[in-house]
Order: C-alpha cells, then sequence, then structure tokens
C-alpha cells in the first residue's frame, strides 16, 4: 500500500516500517491463539472427553405414544446386560416423563429422549447434561453420575406459558439398591418417592 | 456535508424511543422473577414482555441505528448527498409498519413465541409478517448503501473509498446476507403455517436456518460500533488510526466469516451431526481474528492521541489521555466489556465448555454483555458525536454525559456477571419466575437480586440518555463544522484492489456458506417424515 506522508509527528517511512512489524507480530500472536484453540477443541473431541452424539436419528411425535421406544411402558431407566444403563424420557408442555429419572451412581449412562410437540430441552443442575430436544428427533447422551443425590432437572427452552413450571428430579442411588429395583424388571423411575 | 439530517434524525429518535420502551420491559422482567417481585399471576404477561423486548432490541433498535449512521457516513465520508433519498424514506417507514404490525399482536398475547421464534410453537401470522418488513425495509438500505458507494467510485475512480464506508458497506452486505436464514425460515416454513396453508414444521430445520442468522446478526450490530471505533475515537481523541489496511481486513474478516458458525447455537441439537458441529466451532475461533486485530490496532490508534498530548513510558501514557472526553469514556467501557464479554464467548464456543452453560442464564447474561454492553454504549457515544451535526445544536452538559456512561457501564457489570453466575449453577433461561424457596434454588436468589438491581441502574441511565437527546435540540444553536472523520498516521492515496473493493468478499462470504449451510440444510430438507404439527400459541 502506498502511503502519502502529509502528517508530521514523525511519520516517516521508518516509522511505518516499525509499525508494519509490530502490527505483524502482534497478528501472529493473534492467529496462533486461535490456532489453539481449535487444536484444544479437536483434542478433546477425540478422546471423547464430551462429544456430540454422532448420527442424527428421527422419530414421529404424532405417533410416540402408540409405538416405538417411546412408548409409555418403555419410558424410564433399565438395566442393561453389560451393566450399562439406559434411560429413555420424553418432554411435553409442561413436563417431563418420568418427572423423576433414577439412576445408580458410577454407571455409564445413555439417556435417550425426545419431545412430543414443541422444542424443550434437559439439564441436569451441577453437570454438563445439557441437550435439546427438538420434535422429530431423538436426542442421545452419555452421562455418568460421581455422587450419589437429587439433581434438578429443569427445561431449559421456552416452550410456551408454563414453562417456567417444568421441572424434573434426577435421582443417583447407590448401585446395589439400583440392581435390586431392577430385579423385577420393567422401566424404573422415582415418580411419587 | 449532512444534508438528509431530519431522515437520521429521524432513524435515531426511532432507534432509542423503542430502545427506551423495550429497556423498560427489561428492568420490569428482571424485577418480577427475582425474590423481591412477587409471583405472576399470570406468567404469560412475561412472555409477551420478552417477545416484545427481544424483538425490539433484536431487530428493531440496532436495524435502525445502522441505518441512520449509515446514512451519515455515506453523505459525510463521500461528501456527497444521499442518492435515493425517497427509497430511504420508504425503508424508513416500513421498518414503522413492520414493528406496529409486529407489536400488536405480542401486546395481545397472540405472538409470544420470544425473538427467536423456534417452531414448531407457531404465534399470530402478522408478528412474522412484521419482522419482514422490518428486514425489507432494512435491505432498501442494504442497495442505496451499495448505490451510493457506487455513484461516488463512478465520479472519483480508483480512488481509496473512505474506510467508514468501505467498513458500512461491508456491514450492509453483510446484513443482507445474514438475514437470508431467517428469511427461508419464514417464508418457506414459518408463514405457511402461520397463515393456516400448511399445519406440519420440520422444527429441526427451522432452527437450523435460524441459526445463519441468529450468530452473524451480532457483527451486524457490531459494526457500528467498530465503525466509531475506527473512524470516531481517534479524531474525537486527538489521535490517529494507526493502520488503515488492518482496519479494511478486520472489517473484510468479520463480512467473510460471521456467516458460517452459527451452528455453534446448535450444539446440543439432535438434528446436527457431530462432523458440523466441530467445523462451525473451529470456524467461530477465527472470528476472534478481527477482534484480536482490532484491540490492537484501536489501543495503539488511543497510545498515539496520548503521545501526542505528552505522555511518556510503558504505561505512564494512559494517565495523560482525555478522560474527560465521553468518547475516551465510552471506548475504555466497551473495550472492558469487550474482554469480558469475549472470553465469555470463547467459552460458548467450544463443545466441550458449552455443554456446562448451554442455554442457561449464562447465555442471557453473555449477550447482554457484549450487545447491551460493549456494542449499544458505542451507539451512545455515535449519537453523542453525531448529535451537533444533525439537530446544529451543542451538547453542552458534558458531566451528565458521562454519568450516563458511567451508569451504563456500572449497571451493566452488576446485571451481567451475577447473571453469567447463576448459569454456572444451572439456573434455565427464559423462565417468569424461580422458586426461590426449594433450598436448591435457594443460593441463586441473592445474584438475582443483584441482577435486577444493576437492571434498574440501567434504566435511570437509559432515561438520562434520552433526556441528554432531548436537551440536545433544544440548546443554543452553534455550527458544528464538517462532520469529519479520523485519519490513519499513513493516510492511504492509492488501496489494493483487494481492500477497496467487496465483492470477492462477498463471494467468499456466500461460498463460506453454501459449504457450511449447504449439506447440513439439503439433507434435513430432503429426509422423509421430520416435519411435526405445529402447537399455535394461544390455542391451548
Amino acid at each position: 500500500m502506498s502511503t502519502e506522508e502529509t502528517h508530521g509527528h514523525g511519520s516517516t517511512s521508518a516509522s511505518a516500517e516499525v509499525a508494519a512489524r509490530v502490527e505483524r507480530r502482534w497478528a501472529t500472536i493473534a492467529v496462533v491463539i486461535i490456532v489453539m484453540m481449535a487444536l484444544l477443541a479437536a483434542f478433546a473431541g477425540i478422546h471423547r472427553a464430551t462429544m456430540p452424539q454422532p448420527r442424527v436419528e428421527t422419530t414421529d411425535p404424532s405417533r410416540i405414544h402408540l409405538s416405538g421406544e417411546f412408548i409409555e411402558s418403555n419410558l424410564g431407566s433399565v438395566l442393561e446386560a453389560n451393566g450399562n444403563v439406559t434411560v429413555r424420557a420424553i418432554g411435553q408442555q409442561y413436563s417431563f416423563t418420568p418427572a423423576c429419572i433414577v439412576v445408580p451412581v458410577d454407571t455409564p449412562i445413555t439417556l435417550r429422549a425426545t419431545s412430543a410437540d414443541v422444542v424443550h430441552g434437559i439439564l441436569v443442575q451441577g453437570t454438563n447434561i445439557n441437550t435439546m430436544l427438538v420434535p422429530g428427533y431423538v436426542s442421545e447422551q452419555l452421562m455418568r453420575f460421581a455422587r450419589t443425590g437429587d439433581y434438578l432437572m429443569p427445561c431449559q427452552e421456552f416452550c410456551s406459558f408454563g414453562h417456567e413450571g417444568m421441572w424434573g428430579k434426577v435421582k443417583v442411588i447407590d448401585k446395589t439398591e439400583f440392581a435390586n429395583r431392577a430385579k423385577g424388571g420393567g422401566r424404573l423411575s422415582c415418580v411419587g418417592q | 456535508m449532512l444534508v438528509n439530517r431530519k431522515l437520521i434524525l429521524a432513524h435515531f429518535w426511532l432507534a432509542f424511543g423503542v430502545f427506551g420502551i423495550a429497556l423498560t420491559l427489561g428492568a420490569w422482567q428482571m424485577f418480577i422473577r427475582s425474590p423481591i417481585g412477587t409471583w405472576l399471576s399470570n406468567p404469560e404477561l412475561y412472555y409477551r414482555s420478552l417477545t416484545a423486548h427481544g424483538t425490539v432490541m433484536g431487530y428493531v433498535f440496532p436495524t435502525l441505528v445502522a441505518m441512520g449512521f449509515g446514512y451519515a457516513i455515506s453523505e459525510s465520508a463521500l461528501q456527497q448527498r444521499l442518492v435515493g433519498v425517497r427509497w430511504a424514506w420508504a425503508g424508513f417507514w416500513l421498518i414503522v409498519a413492520g414493528s406496529i404490525m409486529a407489536v400488536i399482536p405480542i401486546a395481545l398475547g397472540r405472538a409470544s413465541v420470544l425473538y427467536t421464534f423456534y417452531p414448531p410453537l407457531i404465534g399470530n401470522v402478522f408478528y412474522y409478517l412484521g419482522v419482514v418488513l422490518v428486514v425489507v425495509g432494512s435491505w432498501i438500505w442494504v442497495a442505496l448503501m451499495s448505490i451510493n458507494l457506487r455513484v461516488w467510485r463512478k465520479a472519483n475512480p480508483g480512488a481509496a473509498v473512505p474506510l467508514a464506508m468501505f467498513a458500512n458497506v461491508a456491514g450492509s452486505y453483510l446484513w443482507a446476507w445474514t438475514a437470508v436464514g431467517a428469511a427461508l425460515e419464514l417464508l418457506l416454513q414459518i408463514i405457511p403455517v402461520a397463515a393456516g396453508l400448511k399445519a406440519t414444521i420440520d422444527a429441526g430445520l427451522a432452527r437450523v436456518f435460524f441459526s445463519w442468522t441468529l450468530h452473524a446478526i451480532v457483527y451486524f450490530w457490531l459494526m457500528p460500533t467498530y465503525i466509531a471505533y475506527y473512524t470516531i475515537v481517534p479524531r474525537a481523541i486527538g489521535g490517529r488510526v494507526y493502520s488503515d489496511s488492518m482496519a479494511r481486513i478486520s472489517f473484510i474478516l468479520f463480512l467473510v466469516v460471521a456467516m458460517p458458525i452459527g451452528m455453534h447455537h446448535t450444539f446440543a441439537d439432535p438434528q446436527v451431526g457431530a462432523g458440523f458441529k466441530f467445523i462451525h466451532s473451529a470456524f467461530t475461533a477465527l472470528v476472534a481474528l478481527p477482534t484480536l486485530l482490532t484491540v490492537f490496532t484501536i489501543c495503539a490508534s488511543v497510545e498515539i492521541a496520548a503521545r501526542l498530548r505528552g505522555g511518556r513510558g510503558m504505561f505512564g501514557w494512559i494517565k495523560t489521555l482525555p478522560w474527560d472526553n465521553p468518547m475516551m469514556l465510552a471506548l475504555a467501557f466497551s473495550f472492558v466489556m469487550l474482554g469480558f464479554g469475549g472470553a465469555g464467548g470463547l467459552i460458548n464456543m467450544s463443545y466441550q465448555l458449552d455443554a456446562s452453560i448451554h442455554n442457561t442464564q449464562w447465555i442471557t447474561g453473555h449477550f447482554h454483555l457484549i450487545f447491551g454492553g460493549a456494542i449499544v454504549i458505542m451507539y451512545f457515544a455515535i449519537a453523542y458525536d453525531l448529535w451537533p451535526h444533525l439537530t446544529g445544536r451543542e451538547l453542552i452538559d458534558l458531566r451528565l454525559i458521562r454519568t450516563q456512561l458511567w451508569l451504563w457501564f456500572i449497571g451493566m457489570i452488576v446485571t451481567t456477571f451475577p447473571w453469567h453466575w447463576v448459569g454456572i449453577l444451572g439456573m434455565p433461561r427464559r423462565m417468569a419466575y424461580f422458586d426461590f424457596g426449594d433450598p436448591a434454588i435457594a443460593p441463586q436468589a441473592l445474584s438475582v437480586t443483584l441482577s435486577a438491581i444493576g437492571g434498574f441502574i440501567l434504566l435511570t441511565s437509559g432515561i438520562l440518555f434520552l433526556v441528554v437527546l432531548a436537551r440536545g435540540m433544544r440548546a443554543p444553536q452553534a455550527d458544528a463544522g464538517p462532520y469529519r472523520f479520523a485519519v490513519a498516521v499513513h493516510q492511504p492515496v492509492i488501496v489494493p484492489v483487494a481492500l477497496n473493493t467487496h465483492a470477492l468478499w462477498v463471494a467468499l462470504m456466500i461460498a463460506l456458506t453454501l459449504t457450511n449451510y449447504g449439506y447440513p440444510i439439503l439433507t434435513l430438507a430432503l429426509t422423509e417424515g421430520t416435519s411435526v404439527p405445529a402447537v399455535y400459541v394461544g390455542a391451548q
């Protein structure tokens, strides 16, 4: 770029060179910072620290109550043969089903959930469990609780006038207690407890 | 040379007038959902208010500021009467009509869908049509900015486009293209359903379309602020722009990389695959680059002003800055808020960290700090700087102006810092009230109360701002002289074509949007069975 040396204040070509050099140095630092951040995100992703669900699954919200994995009798927690737990839940205006989810501590858990009407969200307070429930699609999250106790689980997306009342709960209990309760088969929840 | 002062004043007054209304609603919302308010017997009123607040603050207010400022830049930077004044007025009245059309169903409780209007929740069709009219009005401005620059180029072949106009036109192109995402969502998906022509809608696809608009719109809001950083601040405090070419590169970078990054808003969504989430995350990191460059260039420009005033030493020069100058104060506040808000933004852009705060109060705190704080405080500064040139009267009470800026800064910090904190605790956003009696929620009560107090400090500052402007309309007449922009230390004479035109960068912007959005949109659109029944607001 050619410049016009009309302004005093030491604006010689030497000072222009210094200015350009300092500027280049800063631009380099800025680029390095950004590349570092992208690499960090890639590293965390490759090591599966936290990963988005790998594939997109669809479901028909107008039929979920009739057949498929989200029928009412299939909602709740189930102990799988390999010792892992699968939780199935739905969000609808203005509650989750089940409203209280029971899971064992220190166990890999897969949450599979969807919405029966509008967009909702599941957020478990004090954790990084956080996913949108978009009608038509199945959300899947892997989770694992390190401590027993009760966690609040509010809906985190506006879902119309009753949104402020849409709070669920997650109850994390002892592994053996969960195994005992799972013996009877069926789907577990802590609704009404 | 400011000829069409009435046009510019009309834009600013409408912008700041609706801003005042939306600010009042915001303060009420902060109060009513805090422990110092009592629970609303009808929570629906909260969502009406929130929809109005978001729609005005997101779509109407910044758009009018960008338009008014854009017309002022076009006339004063190009030294050329605005071409297409009638069209400009038509755009203005379209925005007036659109705003009224949108606000009536909101006030009646028939469009409480919030400004993000995520389907399948569907409000009254006139709300969406109103928003469309606002956008169409602003597109007239985009066309006028482009036409005015073209007319100037014909009269000044080969000359360097003044930096302010170069950036202004870049901002207008950015807006034109970023609005296309929401426009497609509205025209192809929502409006047919809202009008009753269709009963089902793909909610996942709609969220992807909206993310195309939702992130880059922030950079459209940011443009007037960055233009002020580069072309007003150095002149107002007696400095020089450190580097004209770096300024152009920053604006070009915003134009190119602001768009293909919006899917970081859908990190937690089930309808977007992991691969595109990573790509958008990496591109979001890239958009920090123009801001990092800007921080350097502006700090260096400010340092020039300080050294011209006799400043010495590594940091000693900071003392000699004109701190009683409102522009200096506004810039400093803006940078502090940009620093905190930007750091928060880096957290939001990484999938892993975002999972902890997605859709919590942290997010609301974040964009209020960036937009309401760093960006809007410079809107105030722009208005203060332009006002004497628009009214032909002096703004006398600098003390009141400084008080107003201080209050806005303090109010924004008091509001948003506790807001971020309760977000980390997991408090969800967009709720009309919280049960602070619940032992698990009780610890958040103090922070929410602090935020509400901050809201009232902001309201006080907003009222002071309007008072200053109104008094400026009646002050004694004084000739402020021609409106000038900052000059660079090395003022450009000939600028490389790449830094003097937009075509290449607009092409790159469109190409990157297509590569980063084309595939996800196409696959979602072609997937069968993803349309779900619409849920009409107020129908239950």
